[in-house]
């Protein structure tokens, strides 16, 4: 994969995203009066990073730390039939478990909705959350299922054309954050 | 195009690497309080088992159902048909009943190939021992407690040693270790060596003594005595002084090094009580590994359209190593 999308035009740079985190991260702590029993559960690969990201935030403002994991969903989607088998990811549960805390699930980009179906799958072999909560970093529209987040970075209407590309720098080798919005190529469609 | 687990010699380092991280990731989730995943719901595995195995069955068995496959258990155990019809007959009637793949072992050397090439089925092969040829899921878990303990291969040491003859597992470590950058030394006596090992990947000593002290890694094998028929050593006295490891043999090895069995063990052999119960002793932990690799391989085999890993349908490097003695 390009590092940088061929023919793709940003839509969100590195201080658009970082204001979103930073707005999301106050929205979590307002909806749940503090940090006391929030987990986050970044969805891999990206919504890791955002997920480390958004704890960074937290404990800037709240000055605690909550704790922080990445929840892997490739073994609980729909479509496994339907492509080629894959590598999987990793799932990493902070120790303190996700038994009557309140979960929030990150990921980069909210499309279909099939992913985070598949991580509420997940979560439930994992133990019983208080409560489980969605954040996004863009929300492209087009679900397939009756799923939505309560946190949204950017809600960004595409066709289903369109690919949403996001880079950030733990991950993609690029200088500066930032969302890209192309055209799909033939080959991926 | 169905893909199969046939031989560690097929596998790419790639493949190989693939299979051992996937299985590192299976096994951090053994510790959650539901254990199954609903990946393989609807498929079915079905172990087929012309050879008496208690812990290989049962292992392929746990990881069929945790990845939620249903699991039919096919023992043949006491068949009085010639083997080659035995297992045409069996492979068609399981064929008909819609097998996803089937888990093969056979005491005749090439039967999961024969099983995977011959056109009487479309499951995808697993080969889980074939006489005297290959074991390659053993061969795959062994990898998987070495990569744990010693870190990588590269630059690794690994020590083989005693019924080298009649040991699928020796064989299909010899070639997965190759692959994965390992140094393999075979030890056995010369009786205990099969023709053209000089052209394996690994080197050959008749000295354990002279192996040990280099070694990250030692890997007892059993003598297979329901395999021998004529004198391949004087005295089972005479044998275990020279290839058994005590704790005098122990206690030269390196400090971190680990000791393997692949089992079944017969202490007081070829491994001491002291030295199967040692704190250097991996054994145990080998058979709590086995289910993780043996998930990743039916993950990565069945899971998706196409399988990750696996040689092709008449396209096997295989052919070239076909072993003597294959079904007819």
């Amino acid at each position: 994969m390009p590092v940088i999308p061929q023919g793709a035009r940003p839509v969100l740079d590195e201080a658009d995203i970082s204001r979103a985190l930073t707005r999301i991260a106050h929205e979590i702590l307002e909806r749940a009066k503090g940090a006391e029993d929030v987990m986050l559960l970044g969805i891999p690969t990206r919504g890791t990073f955002l997920a480390d990201r958004l704890a960074a935030r937290i404990a800037d403002v709240e000055g605690t730390t909550v704790p922080v994991g990445s929840l892997d969903v490739t073994m609980y989607r729909d479509d496994l039939r339907l492509k080629p088998a894959r590598a999987l990811e990793r799932t990493e549960i902070p120790d303190e478990g996700v038994d009557g805390r309140l979960i929030v699930l990150v990921d980069d980009v909210l499309y279909s909705g099939r992913t985070i179906r598949a991580a509420l799958d997940a979560l439930n072999d994992l133990g019983r959350p208080r409560a489980v909560q969605l954040a996004v970093l863009v929300d492209r529209g087009h679900r397939e299922l009756p799923i939505r987040a309560d946190y949204v970075g950017k809600n960004l209407p595409t066709s289903q054309r369109e690919s949403v590309k996001v880079r950030l720098r733990e991950h993609d080798g690029v200088e500066h954050d930032a969302v890209y919005l192309g055209i799909e190529s033939e080959t991926a469609i | 195009m169905k893909r199969h687990l046939l031989s560690t010699a097929d596998l790419s380092r790639d493949d190989a690497v693939l299979i051992l991280d996937t299985a590192e990731e299976i096994a951090r989730l053994a510790a959650r309080p539901i254990k199954k995943l609903p990946t393989l719901r609807g498929r079915t595995v079905v172990n087929l088992f012309f050879e008496d195995s208690t812990r290989t069955r049962t292992s392929f068995e746990v990881a069929a159902k945790r990845l939620s496959a249903d699991v039919i258990n096919f023992s043949a155990k006491g068949s009085s048909v010639s083997k080659g019809e035995s297992l045409k007959d069996t492979a068609l009637t399981l064929e008909a009943m819609g097998a996803d793949a089937v888990v093969v072992r056979h005491s005749a050397s090439g039967a999961a190939y024969r099983l995977a090439t011959a056109g009487w089925s479309s499951s995808h092969v697993v080969n889980a021992g074939d006489g005297t040829h290959e074991h390659p899921t053993q061969a795959l878990l062994d990898a998987f407690t070495m990569r744990r303990h010693l870190g990588g291969f590269e630059e690794r040491r690994v020590t083989v040693v005693g019924d080298v003859l009649h040991s699928r597992v020796a064989r299909s470590n010899v070639h997965l270790l190759a692959t994965l950058g390992a140094r393999v030394t075979l030890v056995a006596p010369p009786t205990l060596l099969p023709v053209g090992v000089e052209s394996w990947p690994c080197d050959v000593s008749y000295d354990l003594d002279a192996a040990i002290p280099g070694s990250d890694a030692i890997m007892m094998l059993r003598v297979q005595r329901e395999r021998m028929n004529g004198g391949f050593f004087p005295t089972e006295r005479e044998y275990s002084r020279r290839y058994g490891l005590d704790a005098q043999r122990m206690a030269k090895l390196p400090d971190k090094a680990i000791v393997l069995h692949p089992g079944p063990m017969v202490r007081g052999m070829e491994i001491s009580a002291a030295v199967a119960d040692s704190d250097r002793s991996v054994i145990v932990e080998q058979v709590a590994n086995g289910v993780s690799v043996r998930m990743a391989v039916l993950y990565l085999l069945l899971s998706g359209s196409e399988s990750a890993i696996g040689s092709e349908e008449g396209h096997s490097q295989h052919q070239n190593t076909e072993p003597k003695g294959a079904v007819a």
